[in-house]
């Protein structure tokens, strides 16, 4: 039988598969576990799940990962709380993936770039975004504390097998393009629930073009499709992103040609315009020249979706030589210490002082409206992160756009939502 | 289990980031959590529910983060099952992972409005609603959710396995 990425990447891990059938859609399959992941919000839940469970061991030390990046550096006495009770337990399970302060920065930027994940990984964190590995072809999906516990305990969990929509991206990217441009546009076209229970899985000449990066991006927001998994596959720049990353002996690994899709998508992007998602649903995405005049109040430039160094580049690129609009805060936090210290080798973070910008540290912070950046009633902001449901950045009350960084950086720039290629 | 109440009516694609805000997020405690439940769709949502009260939701319900402070806010605020048009994919799992059950009865859930009266019956799958005198069914579970449920919840059910592993 001919299978999907999806499917032959459970099938790898699988556990009670007699026959080919079983890997059908909709089949229930046991898979062994890769790596399990939580952070500092959903780790005390996780740790409390497993005492209730009974279990006094991680099934393996080394494939646990506990990464401290929510709330940190820690906001207040409960966050900081909250991380001290991780912290115990990684030094009682004498885990050998515990990060925190300097050693920590927003997890899916943070464990692709440690060389943690790879092709052929199946991975589940407790955090809905662990769908970003797919970026560098491993099976990756969010899960809540208790189902990351309980892997954390059995070294294994069950899977539904999902349905694959297939979205082959063709042509030539345009300029201040990225994976961003990408994946907004395909959930402004399949919706927020457009892929519920089911794997994404990307393809097509821009993204054979596309840098891992930007594959990672796209991958990132899956679950803002609804998606299990967004699922690439792995090529010669995956490989040598991860042999760059410190891994030996990954392969390369591609969906069946003939393989089963429910549903199959094709776009030129040759044609594209930069994409924003509207107040407040990400499917609401309009092309920037529709949304063009927008005030805003702050721009964000990080995140688990567009905080690596290649999105660092395409902010500074467009605000060299250029100030931030008075009265406006942007606030730049590249998603971990290796890309902020990249950033400053490159004359980066020059660039962004230089324009007036706050220089934040390695953070998820204001992405879901936890700190170092939140917005007040009837304040507006340009994010390049994921999310911009109702409250999502603060105030029930104010509105967050999501876009790509050179578009975010645009906007600093004029105090409007703009097109970094009419500045 | 069995339920009967007053339908508590919310719309399509309720994100856990409305179930329960990020910035609530420091506990894990069902009574907090509870006491902030659906303040990031309305402040003080919470305050008109009472005992017994059937959360009725559109589709999609529970999309965005992994957080199950989510479902845990909503059992928190002293409701004990969830009706919707269809259930985001990892809220799905958290739910029943905290002993919340949840019934996917598709476009059906339409003709549910607030405060009609509804029997739940979460083994069958069946919905009496006794305002219309309409029933609908909620399609059987996966096998996978059936046997954390007879295990009596996740954690029983890993015990169960670590046992068997001796």
């Amino acid at each position: 039988m001919a299978f999907t990425l999806a499917q032959k990447l459970l099938a790898r891990h699988a556990r009670d598969i007699a026959s080919d059938a079983d890997l059908a859609p909709g089949r229930i399959v046991t898979c062994a576990l890769s790596l399990t992941l939580v952070n500092d919000i959903t780790g005390p839940l996780c740790i409390s799940s497993m005492k209730a469970m009974g279990v006094d061991r991680v099934f393996d030390r080394t494939k646990t990962v506990f990464v401290m990046d929510h709330f940190t550096p820690q906001k207040d006495i409960a966050s900081a709380e909250q991380v001290m009770i991780s912290r115990r337990f990684a030094e009682e399970q004498n885990l050998a993936h515990y990060y925190e302060g300097g050693d920590a920065g927003v997890e899916h930027a943070l464990l692709p770039e440690q060389g943690l994940v790879g092709p052929g990984d199946l991975v589940i964190g407790a955090d809905s975004h662990t769908c970003t590995y797919g970026g560098v072809g491993a099976f990756a999906t969010g899960m809540g504390s208790a189902d990351v516990a309980a892997g954390m305990a059995l070294g294994e969990t069950w899977f539904r097998v999902p349905e694959s929509i297939r979205v082959e991206f063709t042509g030539t990217l345009p300029e201040y393009l990225g994976g961003k441009d990408l994946i907004l546009w395909l959930i402004g076209q399949i919706g927020v629930d457009g892929a519920r229970y089911k794997a994404l899985e990307f393809g097509g000449s821009a993204i054979d073009a596309l840098p891992v990066d930007g594959r990672m991006t796209i991958a990132n927001m899956a679950i803002e499709a609804g998606g299990k998994c967004g699922l690439f596959a792995a090529d010669a720049a995956t490989l040598a992103y991860c042999k760059n990353a410190g891994r030996s002996g990954d392969t390369p690994i591609s969906a069946d040609p003939g393989a089963v899709y429910e549903q199959t998508l094709v776009c030129d992007v040759s044609t594209l315009e930069p994409q924003v998602a509207c107040p407040h649903i990400p499917s609401n995405v309009k092309p920037v020249s529709a949304v063009k005049d927008v005030t805003i109040n702050q721009v964000i430039i990080g995140s688990c979706t567009n905080g690596r160094i290649s999105d660092m580049r395409a902010a500074a690129s467009v605000l060299k030589g250029r100030t931030v609009k008075k009265g406006l805060r942007c606030i730049v936090l590249p998603a971990t210490p290796a890309v902020w210290k990249q950033a400053l080798r490159e004359g980066l973070v020059e660039t962004f002082l230089e324009a007036g910008c706050v220089m934040g540290p390695a953070s998820c912070g204001p992405c879901l409206g936890g700190h170092l950046g939140i917005l007040g009633g009837g304040e507006r902001a340009v994010s390049t992160t994921n999310r911009n449901f109702r409250g999502r950045m603060g105030s029930l009350d104010s509105e967050v756009y999501l876009a790509g960084p050179a578009v975010a950086a645009a906007s600093a720039v004029t105090g409007v939502i703009t097109d970094p290629g009419t500045l | 289990m069995h339920y009967t109440g007053r339908a508590l009516r919310v719309g399509d694609h309720i994100d856990t980031d409305a179930i329960i805000p990020a910035r609530y997020l420091v506990t894990s405690d069902p009574a907090e959590l509870g006491a902030k439940c659906m303040s990031g769709l309305e402040e003080g949502w919470v305050d008109q529910v009472r005992p017994d009260d059937i959360l009725v939701g559109g589709v999609n319900f529970g999309c965005g983060s992994s957080r199950e402070h989510a479902p845990i806010a909503i059992l928190g605020a002293g409701i004990k099952v969830v009706v919707a048009a269809s259930f985001a994919r990892i809220f799905y799992r958290n739910a029943f992972n905290v002993g919340l059950p949840l019934l996917e009865i598709g476009e059906d859930v339409n003709d549910i409005r607030h405060d009609h009266r509804l029997d739940v019956d979460t083994e069958s799958g069946i919905i009496r609603n006794l305002t219309t005198g309409r029933t609908y069914t909620c399609p059987p579970l996966p096998s996978s959710i059936r046997d954390i449920i007879s295990a009596g919840g996740l954690e029983g059910y890993v015990r169960q396995k670590v046992a068997e592993r001796g």
